[in-house]
């Protein structure tokens, strides 16, 4: 290496994603011109990726705490307490570029390097979640890149043995060249054992445990901070390979080990391998590392320094142990038949020395690179106000120039965003650990505590069409309708983690979707109570100059004190009577109706009241935690009649029967507007006869509108005594879709 | 009765099998490191579900040459009831111990949902708390889970009564349709020439008990209780 050293030449410099002024930034940092490793390390440190330069400033307007939260945002995943001396930490990660490069392994690593950042802390993994964004259906790669990334994700958490409880999927030509893939995992640990990444004590070993270092994934935090063209598929070879075998292992070695006390602190090698993972500690303690490159375990000969603080070969963690204790974690990692290499070790000097051969390879501050990155204040132009859209702008569904409402809900049903995903999460093992108590399509999916009647509710949402078209509605109706999914089952909503997908930050419009995104959803948590507690920003999600829609992709997690009083969304019983809880205003505008069925993709998106949605929530809640609902389900995406349609659809028997309702809907409002308008802050509800007078009236004592929906009975929807849906052929429309479209 | 559960680097429905016995026997099973080479004394020996050495190479292969194998297969002569679910299923096969092999999904997907099987006899340690000709509800989440066998071998355990379970519709008929992995005669469970091993793709350690949506797992588990007491 030394005697290949190379010129940094300008090229070279805009190579590696650094401007002009940060380089400058480096020279005076350095005192002198950096060498090549080093400058492969201030690049990927100061990659948008790594520092979060051009959203920091935003991201720090977010509540991050209630007396709940543990940790916040700034390790590796969030904690929160959820009672009995146990916590839940979870974060929501992007893997956004490789995916469309590679799309089985960029997914499956993306799956991998979310669950390191949750066993890192000390957590067992119990679940994971995914929210996936394609191109349109009829886009030439669509159907390759479903089938690469459901069979990635599947390939590395069935394997390793974490279900896949839930998540969305949905199409839009905005994803058309970038596709999104964004992976959540929730572990559970105990709330006096959580493992941090704050480096401490001169002299104490640092180690280097899990896979062998390979030329693999150099510069993959770099690409996800460029914009794609033409030349996309080029970067193929920046694509890591994922092994959850050797993750399963490195995930048992490391919990074992956390059973001891001789872990100071521990990170995962993720986005920028042993670069990051050793700036990071030794940043966050003050401390100063020597790292001798001679001794990490390496796949490949002849790797260059460079090579190897820049490789993201998977499955690798980075851990400082006490002194004296390293014995005692080799004979765990030599049990589980993984490398284990004592690297390096602290000092107080405050700086990275890396050697390798005898040499010196780089020799740089610590603080300046890791907690003084570029901070940028990008410009950004505000969102114009949408037009309103009104039910009587939209022509009467009549048959001729619209099709009457029971032909648009099959539609609906069977359109690509709605339709079912059951040929996705029958991919997914999401049944492992037996502890899945609410299984994909419902609301949240519960996944049980173990021991105890408790359980976590957990759920992903985004509605990028609302944050197109006013990103401060959208941002904050994306945090609400996670709350209003841990609320549908009855769960405590605790805190979020949010994954932020948008195109590129250098664009003042993009900026501006960005910016009035997070306002909106400071909006939301500040009213709901819900803290951020980890996220993830991926920014340049655009080809061409073409970007995706706004996607801050929201995951949720809430706390259920008894399963026994746990809501599900399928309907129950013959004569039930079904009450719809919130206002009707047959809000059209952004719809799933509008886009579909009318064709018109416009409008400003439904307003967010999050004073009523916190009401009507809250009132919700203490009803399915009392015991008296017999189904609930929120309504969302298609409006009142498809979430009808879904409560019947679940109630099908392993047999296929199903149980349908009589619906009385009054036409204070347009039929077209009530049934599909996306008015928030809904929740349609199966209750008891008995009940429903009782019902009705504390609803009304709280000021909370309902409205009578019906009641369940035969194996059809009916509308009015006037139309009649077949339950079965609905099924059909809804079930069929996906499979048809993929084997297509 | 006293279960041991062998551990592989890879095993990940352990802790399932681990809590249905727990829940069923009241006592909790011992756990043993693939890499042992001693067996304690055990009325029930499971192999579980997972990804055993990644199922690199063939799916079970690798396991089914590791040093605990050899001690399972000498219990299984001596007649201790062996009972491999899934991996475990796929390992049997690879060490010999049962006929047959399991081969990748028809549709070459991982397939994770609920299936119907028809329990097709009660004599057996495994399954006397069930009704002869009972259908049950339980999940498969695998792979590699299409069961194939030479036709003389097909012949002879047809012949024999080894097949444990099949898949069959809700009401109990078989149909291609509801294969969900192209077994031949769509069989799901197999047993040996004397019945006291069990390989099975299906996880009835999963449907233990109602907050997993059905508990027609359990008396799996409490049939093996009970005779095995």
């Amino acid at each position: 290496m030394s005697d290949a050293e190379p010129i940094i030449t300008a090229e070279l410099i805009a190579e590696h994603g650094l401007s002009e002024s940060e380089y400058r930034q480096a020279q005076d940092i350095l005192g002198r011109d950096p060498n090549l490793t080093e400058l492969g390390i201030f690049s990927v440190m100061w990659s948008e990726h790594c520092s979060y330069k051009s959203s920091k400033k935003w991201l720090k307007t977010l509540p991050t705490e209630a007396p709940w939260v543990i940790c916040g945002p700034g390790e590796n995943a969030g904690v929160v307490d959820i009672g009995d001396g146990q916590a839940a930490i979870f974060k929501m990660e992007s893997h956004n570029h490789p995916s469309f490069i590679e799309p089985y392994q960029g997914a499956a690593t993306g799956v991998g390097g979310i669950l390191r950042d949750v066993f890192t802390m000390g957590a067992r993994p119990i679940a994971n979640l995914n929210c996936l964004r394609f191109g349109e259906p009829e886009n030439s790669k669509t159907r390759h890149l479903v089938a690469g990334v459901v069979a990635g994700i599947g390939g590395y958490g069935n394997c390793i043995g974490v279900p896949t409880v839930g998540g969305e999927c949905t199409f839009h030509e905005s994803y058309n060249g970038n596709i999104l893939v964004n992976a959540m995992t929730v572990g559970l640990a105990d709330a006096d054992r959580i493992f941090y990444s704050t480096a401490a004590g001169a002299g104490n070993p640092v180690v280097y445990v899990g896979s062998k270092t390979g030329r693999d994934g150099i510069h993959g935090a770099t690409m996800a901070s460029a914009e794609f063209d033409e030349a996309a598929e080029e970067k193929r070879p920046t694509v890591q390979v994922g092994d959850p075998f050797t993750e399963k292992l490195l995930l048992e070695a490391c919990l074992e080990l956390m059973d001891t006390d001789a872990i100071v602190a521990i990170q995962d090698m993720g986005a920028a391998g042993l670069t990051s993972s050793s700036f990071e500690m030794a940043g966050k303690g003050g401390m100063g590392v020597e790292l001798n490159l001679d001794h990490v375990p390496q796949r490949e000969t002849g790797m260059t320094p460079y090579e190897i603080m820049l490789s993201e070969s998977q499955e690798r963690m980075l851990m400082v142990l006490k002194q004296g204790r390293e014995d005692e974690a080799r004979r765990i990692f030599e049990k589980w038949e993984l490398d284990f290499a004592v690297v390096g070790h602290l000092t107080e000097s405050g700086r990275m020395v890396v050697t390798m051969h005898g040499a010196v390879a780089a020799d740089l501050p610590i603080a300046p690179l890791a907690n003084a990155s570029p901070e940028y204040d990008r410009p950004w132009t505000a969102a114009s106000t949408p037009n309103e859209i009104h039910a009587a702008d939209i022509p009467v569904p009549n048959g001729t120039e619209l099709p009457e409402v029971s032909v648009a809900l099959e539609k609906l049903l069977s359109s690509p965003d709605l339709a079912s995903k059951r040929w996705v999460w029958d991919q997914y093992d999401h049944l492992v650990m037996g502890r899945t108590v609410q299984r994909p399509g419902g609301d949240a999916a519960v996944v049980r505590l173990p021991g105890t009647d408790k359980a976590l509710a957990l759920t992903a949402d985004c509605t990028p069409r609302y944050c197109a078209a006013f990103p401060r509605s959208g941002g904050a109706q994306a945090v609400a309708e996670t709350w209003r999914n841990l609320t549908a089952v009855g769960a405590r909503p605790l805190g979020i983690t949010d994954c932020m997908n948008f195109g590129s930050p250098e664009r003042p419009e993009i900026m501006g979707q960005f910016v009035e995104c997070i306002e909106g959803m400071r909006e939301a948590c500040l009213a709901l109570d819900y803290p951020v507690v980890s996220g993830n920003v991926s920014f340049y999600n655009e080809t061409n100059g073409a970007a995706i829609q706004p996607t801050p992709a929201i995951g949720g997690v809430g706390v259920i004190d008894s399963i026994d009083a746990m809501a599900t969304i399928a309907l129950k019983a013959d004569g039930n009577d079904l009450v719809l809880i919130g206002e009707c205003n047959g809000h059209l505008g952004a719809s799933l109706y509008l886009r579909e069925i009318a064709g018109i993709s416009e409008g400003a998106p439904p307003p967010v009241d999050l004073e009523i949605e916190r009401r009507n929530g809250d009132f919700v809640r203490k009803q399915i935690m009392e015991g008296r609902f017999v189904s609930c389900h929120d309504v969302s995406d298609g409006g009142l009649l498809v979430a009808i349609a879904e409560m019947a659809l679940a109630s099908a028997t392993p047999r296929g029967t199903m149980l349908g309702a009589h619906l009385h809907l009054d036409t204070d409002i347009p039929l077209h507007a009530l049934a599909f308008g996306e008015d928030q802050g809904r929740y349609i509800v199966e209750i008891d006869p008995v009940g429903t007078e009782d019902l009705l009236a504390a609803a009304a004592a709280k000021d909370i509108p309902t409205r009578r929906l019906g009641r369940c009975g035969s194996e059809a929807l009916t509308i009015n005594g006037e139309q009649t849906i077949s339950l079965s052929v609905l099924r059909r429309a809804h079930e069929g879709w996906l499979p048809n479209y993929m084997a297509g | 009765m006293k279960a041991a559960v062998v551990i592989f680097p890879g095993s990940n429905r352990d802790v399932d099998v681990i809590d249905a016995l727990t829940a069923v026997s009241g006592k909790e099973p011992l756990l043993i490191w693939h890499r042992n080479t001693e067996l304690p004394k055990a009325d029930l020996i499971v192999l579980p579900g997972g990804f055993s050495y990644g199922d690199y190479l063939r799916s079970g292969a690798m396991a089914a040459r590791s040093p605990i194998l050899k001690e399972v297969t000498v219990r299984a002569q001596a007649g201790v009831a062996v009972l491999g679910i899934c991996n475990g299923f796929q390992i049997l096969t690879e060490a010999g111990l049962l006929p047959g092999v399991l081969m990748a999904n028809r549709d070459l997907k991982f397939v994770c949902r609920n299936i119907h099987l028809k329990v097709e006899r009660t004599d057996t340690v495994f399954t006397e708390r069930y009704a002869e000709g009972q259908v049950i509800r339980v999940p498969v989440a695998h792979h590699d889970g299409n069961y194939f066998s030479d036709s003389e071998t097909l012949t002879r355990i047809e012949g024999e009564g080894q097949v444990a379970f099949r898949y069959c519709t809700p009401e109990g008929h078989l149909d291609d349709s509801v294969n969900p992995n192209g077994s031949i005669n769509g069989i799901a469970g197999v047993y040996n020439e004397n019945r006291n091993v069990l390989g099975l793709m299906p996880h009835p350690e999963d449907h233990i008990d109602e907050s997993q949506s059905c508990a027609d797992g359990r008396p799996l588990f409490e049939s093996l209780v009970e005779s095995l007491a």
